[in-house]
Order: C-alpha cells, then structure tokens, then sequence
C-alpha cells in the first residue's frame, strides 16, 4: 500500500474541508467554501479557502487596485492606447516621478501627480495590509513576527519612495514604477553617489540577502533530508525529540560542530531576512543626506583599496589651461 | 516529472537564447589584473564591423607644383592653396567617397557652370572642407596625426549614414496621462534601455547639459548635486558612446569608479575631446548651414543633419580601425597639421 511520505510522493492526504477555529463576534465572516485542489496538494495544502477578508483587507486591495489601474493606464496611455504596443512594450513603460525642479510641492498630474497619487494608494494598500496579517496572526493568538517581517520590506520601499525623497527636499529622487526604468534607476543611483558597493549598509545588506539563502538551503535541505526518517511530523520535537529531528542536529554537529535547535534555526531565518532590508533602508537612507560619494568615503576611511597604475596618467582635461568645460 | 523537466529545459533554452550573446565571446584584459577591466569582443561582430570598416584604395598623389587651383578655376574659397592636379584628384576622390555614382559630379555642381554655387550642396561641401581643416588642424586631441577625411563619415553616402535630428518636444501638460518624461521606450540610440532617450540634443549641441554628475567629495554640500534624473541621462549618452565604438563601459573607465580619472585609461581623455569636437562640428559647422539647407533634408524641428560619435567612429573603436586616410589625402590637413 502507498504510504505518505513526502513532497515526491504521489500520494495526498484529505481530510474533510477544515473552516478554522471559531471567529470573534463581527461583521465579517470567513467567504467563499472550501474546494480541494490536486495541483495545490503537490507543493502545499489541497485545500483552498475558506477566506477571511475583513475590512483592512478590502481596503487594501481596493487602494491596491487603484494604484495598479493609474499605473497601468499611465502605461498604456504612453503607448498611445495601443494595446499591442502596451505588451511589446510593457518592460520598458514607466510611470515617471516628478521633475527635479518641482521639489516637494504637489504637480500636475501629467507631471508627477500621478505619480503621488500611485504612490499614495501603494503605499495605504501595504500599510493596510500589514494592520491586516497582525491582526489575522492576533486573532489566532500567533506571535506577529510574519507582520514585523513584512515590516521590514515596507520600511525599504518607504525609504526609497517617502523618506528620503522628503530629506532631500525632491519627489524626483525616488523610484519610478516600471521594470527597467526601476532597474536603471537603481544603476543611476549607485552611479551618482559614486558606486554603492562601498556603502556598508549595502553590504551588510547583501551579507544577510545570501545568508538568507545560504540559511534557507541548510535548513530546507536539513529538513527534507529528515524526512525519510519523519522529521516533518515530529510536532513535539522540543519535548519529545524524534529520530529525525535528531539525526539533522546530529548531522551539523558532526560537519561544524554547532547545531542551531529547531526552534533557533527559525530566529535565524527570522532576522537574516528581515535585516536585509533593514539595513539596505538604512543605507539608501544615508545616500545623499549623510554620504554624497561612498567610494571616496571608502577611500577616506581605508575600505577601498588602490592598485597599481598601468597606464600613464590621464589628468582631468576640464582641468587643464584653455579648456572649455 | 516529464512535464515539468520539459517546461524547465524550455524556459532555460529562452532564457539564454533572448538575454545571452551567442558565443564565443572573448574578453581581453585591459586593466591591473584582478579589476575585471577587460575589453569583451564576439568574433562575429567584429567581421561585421571590420567588413564595414575597410578603406578604399587611395588614388596616385598627384604634382603638388604648378600652377594653383585659384588660379585657373573660378570661385575657389577653401582650396585655393593646391595644385591644379591636386584640387582635380581631390574633387575625384570626394565624388567617390560622397555622391551617388550615377549623379557623380552633378551630385554637387551645377554641371553647365561648375563654379556656380547655384546647387545648395555645393555651399555644403565647401563648409564640409572648411571643417574637415579644422578638425585636422585643431582637433588633434582626439582625431590624433590620423585625421578624417570625407569618406570618415561619409562611405559613399551623400548624407552620412549615422546623424541625428532634434526630437519634437512632447507638448508639457498637454495630454492627461502617459507622460514618458522623454525616457521609458526600447531606444536603440541607448542600447534598448529605458534610459532618457534624447542623448544628442541633451548634450551634443547648443548648450549642452553638464555631464559630470557624481559627487566629487565624500560628503554632501560640496558636490556637484546633481539629481539621479540627471544621471540617467549621462548614463543614456555613456551607453550611445560605448555602442557607437563597439566597446563596454572599462574601455575608458574602472568601473569602481566611473569618474576618478586616476583610474580611468588614456582612451578617456580621447573621448573627452571627442564629445567637445562634435559640439563644435555641430554648433560652428553645422547648424549655421540651417539656411542652405532644402527643407526635406531637415528634420521635424527644421534643424540640419547633426554628427555624434557613431557618425565617425560606425561600431569600431577607432573610425576604420585608425587607418589614416589622411596621409594619402594631405590636401586636407589643416593649417596647424604641418
């Protein structure tokens, strides 16, 4: 007979549809019933929904969605309402921030405005959502540590949409809404303030973005190497530790020496993950208002080493007599 | 399991047959060892631009003494300094390098009175030797004892392959939404980035912006201020400079540091000089023919044809890979060349 072991085994378990413990008194109920899915049940739960939507969460779709239309129909106004030319040009089509020259006050709406406006429901429609997963993970009695996670993202987008562009006194620094117009702004960026390779929130920043990985491969890895022997369904493993849970402590304590627990290796997860954009809003942050060129403040401060010159000197023209500029 | 190892094999066969460069790709080191300042080459590209960079055999010199052309012909302004064989093998050699076979002469002169400047593309051509001179006199930081000539820029076309127009300004607040703020289009003149599209009139004509837009101290309030909008566009004229040569960015520059000039390679200080010479082929040769110019060989702002660094240079780092045509042509040196 099959047995149930893992991910790589056809066979999935169904039980009866499972509507959730019992909600607080309010308006709001779970929606939709519960279908089960095949497809779903090869890489997670077969069972889908009930939903619960509550208040934050259709305010913050419907922000989401507004900020998705002005957007979008920004784009394909671009294109001249074409909507052919809207597919071919999708990767390429933006909606732009204001001009420099306007500061921090209020365009016209074909200057910018749009831009604020995408901006400002983008931004209610996260910072609803976020009041909504707190208030999920409260209402299951949870921890709120998936909010304070998420957190840590806005906080990035904020500092590189609101904050400093308001320390700098321009919307015009911040990022524009396209995928390789965001991509060549941040090229521009790094450009500007003179490579921010050399920023150590930057780097700080990418230790904990391939940590995260480094941490999510040991871990994944640990764990579905155990599941041979179990160690997904050891539930009480603190207490009553399996032969699975085991043998991946065993495993890492035999190759390093050092064994993170099975509740520490989540903590770890935990904090590489959030600190990476931490410490990258904390970097953005300091660009511009703190440190206007990060490789000669890394030479100022011995970071960035020098190498030999193998060609002749090349003085700055603009520098020499007679020239124009 | 079939299905899926299908998918995955077809989505890494798009992935390296849109994004990547068909190999073989060969990278030579150009800096200290271990910066990655390497010049990266594709055979294939390089027969393509060598086939499109090869030089056409030079006519025999011809008798520099007896009498001068001034003096035989009428209405010479520029050339008035050659011999009369010199001024007939020159005007033999522009009529290969520029006007159509067919029109030949006539492409130019009035063929019933050759002095006549009746034919508005004559009035071009002598202000196209004046510029010529000058480059080669005046302009030997970047054009070097290599010069031009007209087939540079020309080959064999009446109006170089590569020029520029101005761009007609979106009408400001005048539609409600869409604005592209003059970027965000797959533009070949940037590489098909969305970076700001417009490099040459930004910075290659009348008042040029200013490129250099990175900090030069550490900290703020004595930089140079510049916004990252600014940089996108420097950044659109670096790519146009980088296409136009057929180089990356590490020809000229350690990309640690784009603008320390201790870094940077001689070839940086070239284009230095090079982006201030189309300025002034641009400003002092080219748009003040605006006036001799017909109407349809302007663009839609009515301004003349105008050069960039591709004009010359067509994909190779040097134009015609520094073969000098100039010294079969020495009726084109400038005054400060000799």
């Amino acid at each position: 007979m099959a047995e149930y072991m893992n991910i790589f085994n056809a066979v999935q378990v169904r039980s009866p549809a499972y509507g959730g413990t019992p909600l607080r008194p309010g308006i709001w109920k779970r929606q939709g019933g519960s279908l089960f899915s095949y497809w779903l049940g090869w890489m997670g739960d077969a069972q889908v929904g009930p939903v619960y939507l509550g208040t934050l969460g259709l305010a913050s779709l419907l922000c989401g969605f507004i900020a998705f239309e002005i957007i979008g129909l920004n784009m394909l106004a671009s294109v001249n309402w074409s909507p052919t030319e809207f597919l071919r040009q999708l990767p390429w089509l933006a909606l732009e921030p204001p001009a420099p020259s306007n500061g921090l006050h209020i365009p016209p709406l074909n200057q910018g405005g749009w831009w604020l406006m995408a901006g400002f429901f983008l931004t209610a429609s996260l910072l609803l959502w976020w009041a909504r997963m707190y208030r999920r993970a409260r209402a299951l009695g949870m921890g709120t540590h998936v909010a304070w996670a998420f957190a840590a993202a806005i906080w990035l987008y904020l500092v590189l949409g609101f904050i400093r562009p308001l320390l700098m006194g321009s919307w015009g620094e911040a990022v524009p809404f396209g995928i390789f117009p965001h991509l060549d702004w941040t090229a521009a960026f790094s450009i500007r303030y003179g490579n921010l390779f050399y920023n150590p929130f930057h780097m700080l920043s990418i230790a904990f973005l391939y940590g995260s990985a480094l941490l999510f491969a040991m871990h994944a890895a640990t764990i579905l190497a155990c599941s041979r022997m179990g160690v997904d369904r050891e539930l009480e493993q603190i207490v009553d530790r399996g032969t699975g849970a085991e043998r991946a402590a065993l495993f890492w304590r035999w190759t390093m020496g050092f064994n993170a627990t099975v509740e520490s290796i989540h903590r770890w997860a935990w904090w590489f993950a959030v600190l990476c954009p931490l410490v990258g809003g904390i970097g953005i942050l300091l660009t511009g208002t703190v440190v206007d060129n990060w490789y000669l403040w890394a030479v100022k401060h011995g970071v960035a080493p020098s190498y030999p010159q193998v060609f002749p000197a090349v003085p700055d023209p603009a520098t020499l007599p007679g020239a124009a500029p | 399991m079939k299905l899926l190892r299908t998918l995955l094999l077809a989505a890494a066969v798009a992935a390296v047959t849109t994004s990547c460069e068909r190999p073989p790709v060969s990278t030579v080191q150009h800096g200290y060892r271990g910066l990655a300042m390497g010049l990266v080459y594709n055979p294939r590209t390089q027969a393509r631009q060598a086939e499109a960079n090869t030089v056409p055999a030079a006519d025999p010199p011809a008798d520099a003494s007896g009498p001068r052309a001034a003096s035989v012909y009428q209405n010479i302004q520029v050339l008035n300094d050659l011999s009369v064989a010199q001024f007939a093998r020159l005007m033999v050699a522009m009529t290969a390098w520029v006007a159509p076979p067919e029109q030949s002469c006539g492409y130019c002169h009035a063929v019933t009175d050759m002095a006549s400047d009746a034919n508005y593309r004559k009035v071009v051509a002598r202000q196209m030797l004046r510029m010529v001179r000058h480059l080669n006199g005046e302009w030997q930081a970047h054009v070097a004892a290599t010069g031009v000539t007209c087939y540079t820029c020309h080959r064999g076309n009446g109006v170089p392959q590569y020029v520029w127009y101005r761009q007609v300004p979106p009408a400001p607040g005048a539609d409600f939404a869409g604005n592209r703020a003059g970027q965000n289009a797959p533009a070949p003149v940037v590489g098909l980035t969305s970076l700001p599209n417009d490099p040459y009139g930004t910075f290659l004509a009348g008042e040029p912006e200013n490129i250099r837009v990175v900090a030069t101290e550490p900290l703020p309030g004595t930089g140079s201020g510049s916004t990252i909008k600014q940089t996108e566009k420097s950044y659109g004229l670096m790519i146009h400079m980088s296409r136009a040569l057929g180089v990356n960015c590490t020809y000229c520059h350690n990309s640690r540091s784009f603008t320390s000039w201790d870094s940077s390679t001689p070839q940086r200080a070239t284009a230095w000089y090079g982006i201030r010479m189309v300025r002034d082929i641009n400003t002092q040769y080219l748009e003040p023919l605006t006036p001799v110019f017909p109407a349809d060989r302007k663009g839609p702002m009515h301004d003349v044809a105008k050069v960039d660094c591709e004009t010359c240079h067509q994909g190779a780092f040097k134009p015609l890979y520094g073969v000098s045509m100039l010294k079969d042509y020495p009726e084109l040196a400038g005054a400060g060349a000799h």
